[in-house]
């Protein structure tokens, strides 16, 4: 049986040592080729099984990372189909644009679970094991489905499905002008259409393009500021997000009242989440947000804990203190501008973690906070959720193939081809877009046709 | 004493659906009997009087490539054919002919009662005998038992039927004829969900009492092509009558919308649930109140009547009020109504109780087909009564049922709609619910489906022969035309001007020139020579193959990742409730509807991709 291509980043997106991104398919080595360079030229798809070949990854000119690629042709591997496996360096940054580069030279990204899927039905594991195998499947299919739409920004996913509208109703007129042709008549049609495709190419493009600059998916590291009121918490959110930092964008449509902001520090992608101080409030609307900052700081990859340095340690600062005492943490000591009321030794007596004294107010100690992100994230003890990543690649190769179908409708339109021949491609676009929003096409266009167009006898 | 009979095979109703099942059944050699309360009503259209159009002129097609009989019927009865779509692609090159509905009628009549094993029997079958989930019978209202080893359900919109317009409200099935009201209820009891379902028919106006001058005019094709592949087209090329256009206007809409109270379909007096294609003419007006006109096209009912059939004004208002209304079209204004517009209401089934070969799943030997499996047209039904027919004859003599699946048939994707998803309206066929319609063309049937209707025994040796010298024909041609080079002499250079296409630079192949969209295999044929002369049908299939060569190359790949899954059985066994990882409503969803295949359950509303991952591993762990 014929497979395609997939490619996943196999080791966890932490900085730690090496990672992995391997890919499993008929395709493996031929797609490899096309990656891989050696001083010798050797061409990966000639070499024999079980060996390990030193080289570099380049997109064209560009060399991406120093790696070790090791092969492994079907049926000797872990999924029985041919697998490589590239051993790579660079940390995230690299693992990155080296799934991309796959995925751009013909590989799939995988679906949640699909290596451990694959090496099952190719009977590379024990039949009593189908049911640890399903149960990955599900559980990283759940993650999945939950970080798709979540993970998408609210403006981006309004502008996918206002594209799969338009679509979807092109769709519906070119089939009802195919069901009633003596009532519906498709004249001057595909001048119109190539006009309205030629809008989506260049939306589509639009997200592409953001895509590649991260602004498409919320990713990296959660981080959550939390600290009692006043502590200084907004002032030191609008100091970490200086004009002269990579700010990347703010989050308009989202319902949520907490403020999300991605920034980048030395390259490691962080989305920020101020929340509402916490306090023991009897204020109902009050007491929502600190519940919802409670939730958050529990989900966190990082927590920024905001002190202030010119008041005593209270009660609201035991009781944030308990909550966060298992998880990563940075101790922000604020307000150092003021007269010191607790000090750092005060803090650290209660509460054991990395601390850096800052000052929101003169901008001062935010090298220090970003040099303990950085330390913090390569020695490893920073990391964040791998599916969300290999998710938002999935989502970057839907638009893609959402492109190239629009491509070749338009295409189709310049080559005068029917009307019904645009269709196809048009329907491709469609499902891919789905893809994204998590919505099957079902009896879409049916119920289209018969909303929007009168036909039948 | 009762009257007491055997037969192998059982069909309950004589119209589209039921002609052919018991001409399938009779034809593969087994004793048929076919019921019908009224034997003047076989093959009766009490709608609209043409077979075929778009998609369903397809599904005619496959019923002839499968050796059926609506082709061949239509072919003998028409009195105006058209090739609809022909300035788009091949996919939807769409053929419908209007009926003498007499004629049509009298000459399934003829081929019925000249089959051998088949007999007909006018009575109402009032009862199914079914013991421990096994077909045994039924019994007919006068009392009557005939068992059986087989029954085929094809009773149309007769059961428990009601016409109704206005507040008029007729216990009678269509065209007046006298309903079945006891099977339904057999049904029941036999633990078969009913639905209810609606649909229409407009007016039938007196021919001398329009104005045609004020309508347009439409006439048939110049050259007719006929349905059945079995035709030759030189037979056909008769007289024909002509279709006229006109609109409804403003004044039409004004006592519509004035009238919509005594409408029994806004007043709540109709229960069940129309089609949204072919809606009436006061639905149109409702749901499109921006629209000005609507289109009104009306049909000749026979050569030998006057009655004209009013298309696209269907209709369940009262008659004064459908007397006014009509008077309002451009044409119509001294209309003269012979018969009355008329909603019917009628007990059918939720398709999903049936297993892709139409069989009920727990009923052994209870197969049904047409418009009781909840679908609408005359087309449809004819389909889903071959199919049944086959694999009720299949069941008997203990062959393997025959699916036919979306990859290969209009046929295929009709009955895996209907059994594999919630059908709230009555069905209709329309091609943009194949994927992959490229591939299932009106003109490809014969090719896609006759070795199928040969293997099953309804195509003679000499058509299938026939066949395979057709099909060897089109790959030799194809790889010649590929072969020829043109040069860019002259008299090519001066042909392709003709054509407003780009000279020649160096020499090209014959296809490469057939595939620029000014140009095709017939337009070519003063460059090419060495043409052979090929059989009826082979040229077309050589200029679609070429011209949309990457088209049908994706569709054929996307075809065969559809055939892994399908070719993934689920046994009928399987407790879903058992297997682990499934979530919830994926388990409830298979347990009830039992899909035949991995493919099928992947297009269950509820069933997520992920399930399927784990049905996969679930049969993988299984097979020992």
């Amino acid at each position: 049986m014929k497979t395609d291509t997939i490619a996943a980043i196999s080791t966890g997106m932490t900085a730690s040592g090496i990672g992995i991104v391997r890919l499993s398919g008929e395709d493996a080595f031929q797609i490899a080729d096309k990656m891989y360079v050696s001083k010798s030229d050797k061409k990966l798809s000639d070499m024999p099984s079980h060996t390990i070949h030193y080289g570099f990854i380049a997109d064209d000119e560009d060399v991406i990372d120093e790696v070790l690629v090791m092969l492994l042709r079907a049926p000797r591997s872990f999924t029985a189909e041919n697998t490589v496996e590239i051993n790579c360096h660079g940390g995230v940054y690299a693992m990155k644009r080296i799934l991309e580069l796959a995925v751009k030279c013909g590989a799939r990204p995988a679906e949640p679970g699909e290596f451990t899927k694959r090496a099952f039905l190719n009977g590379r594991m024990d039949l009593s094991q189908a049911e640890a195998v399903i149960d990955v499947i599900q559980s990283k299919n759940e993650y999945a489905l939950k970080s798709s739409v979540s993970q998408l920004k609210g403006s981006v996913l309004r502008v996918i499905r206002e594209l799969r509208e338009k679509i979807l109703y092109e769709l519906a007129f070119i089939e009802s002008a195919l069901d009633d042709p003596e009532h519906i008549s498709l004249s001057e049609y595909p001048k119109r259409l190539d006009r309205t495709a030629k809008q989506m190419e260049r939306d589509l493009e639009k997200l592409i393009a953001s895509s590649q600059n991260g602004r498409l998916m919320k990713e990296g590291i959660k981080t959550v500021i939390v600290g009692k009121p006043n502590a200084g918490k907004s002032s030191l959110l609008n100091l970490l997000l200086g004009e002269e930092r990579a700010i990347v964008t703010d989050i308009a449509g989202t319902t949520r009242d907490t403020l999300e902001e991605q920034i980048q520090i030395h390259g490691i992608s962080l989305q920020i989440i101020d929340t509402a101080g916490i306090r023991d409030t009897e204020d109902t609307i009050e007491k929502i947000g600190v519940d919802k900052a409670r939730a958050y700081a529990k989900d966190a990859d990082l927590i920024l804990y905001v002190v202030d340095s010119a008041a005593a340690l209270d009660e609201n600062d035991e009781q944030i203190i308990r909550m966060i005492r298992g998880k990563k943490v940075i101790i922000l000591l604020n307000k150092t501008d003021l007269e010191t009321v607790t000090t750092k030794e005060a803090v650290l007596a209660k509460l054991k973690k990395p601390i850096v004294p800052v000052s929101a107010k003169e901008e001062t100690g935010l090298d220090l906070l970003e040099q303990t992100i950085k330390d913090m994230f390569y020695a490893g003890n920073l990391s964040f959720n791998d599916e969300v990543y290999i998710t938002n690649m999935r989502q970057k190769s839907a638009l893609e193939a959402a492109l190239e179908s629009i491509r070749k409708v338009r295409e189709s339109i310049r080559c005068q081809m029917p009307e019904d021949f645009f269709s196809i491609d048009l329907t491709d676009a469609y499902e891919e877009l789905g893809k994204i929003t998590g919505e099957s096409a079902g009896e879409d266009l049916i119920n289209e046709i018969f909303r929007r167009f009168c036909i039948g006898k | 004493m009762k009257l007491e009979c055997s037969t192998d095979i059982v069909v309950v109703g004589a119209g589209h659906a039921g002609c052919e099942a018991a001409l399938a059944c009779a034809r593969l050699g087994l004793k048929t009997v076919m019921f019908t309360v009224s034997i003047d009503s076989i093959a009766l259209m009490p709608c609209n009087p043409n077979i075929g159009g778009s998609a369903k002129g397809h599904l005619v097609k496959e019923i002839d490539a499968l050796g059926g009989e609506m082709g061949k019927n239509i072919d003998r009865t028409f009195i105006q054919s058209k090739m609809l779509n022909k300035s788009k692609g091949p996919a939807v090159h769409s053929l419908r002919a209007q009926a003498d509905k007499r004629d049509y009628s009298g000459a399934m009549r003829k081929t019925l009662e000249n089959t051998k094993n088949l007999t007909i029997k006018q009575a109402e079958v009032a009862k199914i005998l079914v013991e421990d989930g096994v077909l045994k019978g039924v019994e007919t209202y006068s009392g009557a038992l005939y068992r059986c080893r087989a029954c085929i359900l094809c009773t149309g919109t007769y059961l428990k039927a009601r016409c109704i317009y206005g507040d008029v409200s007729n216990a009678t099935g269509p065209n007046g004829l006298q309903a079945a009201n006891y099977l339904t209820d057999s049904l029941k009891e036999n633990g078969i969900t009913m639905y209810r379902f609606k649909t229409g028919t407009p007016a039938r106006i007196d021919k001398r009492s329009i104005d045609f001058s004020r309508m347009e005019e439409q006439f048939g094709d110049e050259t007719i092509v006929p349905f059945s592949f079995t035709t030759d087209p030189e037979d056909v090329q008769i007289d024909q009558v002509s279709c006229w256009l006109t609109y409804t206007n403003e004044s039409t809409h004004e006592i519509i919308r004035k009238n919509l109270d005594r409408s029994p379909l806004y007043s709540g007096m109709i229960e069940g649930t129309g089609p949204r294609y072919c809606p009436s003419i006061e639905d149109k007006v409702v749901k499109f109140a921006d629209k000005d006109r609507h289109q009104v096209f009306i049909e000749p009912e026979g050569r030998y009547t006057n009655e004209m059939y009013i298309g696209g004004m269907s209709s369940s208002l009262p008659e004064d009020v459908q007397v006014a209304m009509y008077r309002t079209v451009p044409g119509l204004e001294q209309a003269q109504i012979v018969r009355n517009a008329y909603a019917i209401e009628y007990d059918c089934i939720d398709a999903r109780q049936l297993s892709p070969t139409l069989e009920f799943k727990k009923i052994s030997g209870l197969f049904s087909a047409g418009q009781f499996n909840g679908s609408s047209g005359y087309e449809e039904a004819a389909a889903q009564g071959l199919a049944a027919g086959i694999n009720a004859a299949r069941k008997v003599q203990g062959k393997e049922p025959i699916i036919f699946d979306r990859s290969q048939s209009y046929l295929g994707v009709l009955i895996d709609d209907l059994v594999t998803k919630e059908n709230k309206e009555p069905y209709r066929m329309m091609t943009s619910r194949s994927e992959y319609r490229l591939l299932l063309r009106q003109d490809n049937a014969d090719l896609r489906l006759t070795p199928l209707g040969h293997e099953i025994g309804l195509i003679p040796d000499e058509r299938y022969e026939e066949l395979l010298e057709k099909k060897r024909q089109i790959a030799q041609e194809i790889a010649r035309v590929e072969n020829v080079r043109i040069r860019p002499e002259k008299d090519v250079q001066a042909f392709l001007e003709r054509y407003n296409s780009a000279p020649l630079k160096s020499g090209t192949a014959l296809a490469e020139l057939i595939r620029r969209p000014e140009l095709d295999y017939e337009t070519l044929a003063p460059l090419d020579k060495d043409r052979p002369a090929l059989m009826r049908g082979v040229a077309g299939q050589v200029n679609i193959n070429i011209k949309y060569e990457g088209y049908i190359q994706r569709q054929r790949k996307q075809v065969e990742q559809f055939r892994k899954l399908e070719n993934k059985k689920l046994p009928d066994t399987l407790d879903y409730m058992q297997i682990h990882g499934l979530r919830l409503e994926a388990r409830q969803k298979l347990n009830q509807y039992r899909p035949a295949s991995v493919g099928q359950a992947s297009r269950i509303s509820g069933v997520s991709p992920a399930d399927i991952s784990v049905l996969l591993i679930y049969l993988k762990s299984n097979r020992k």
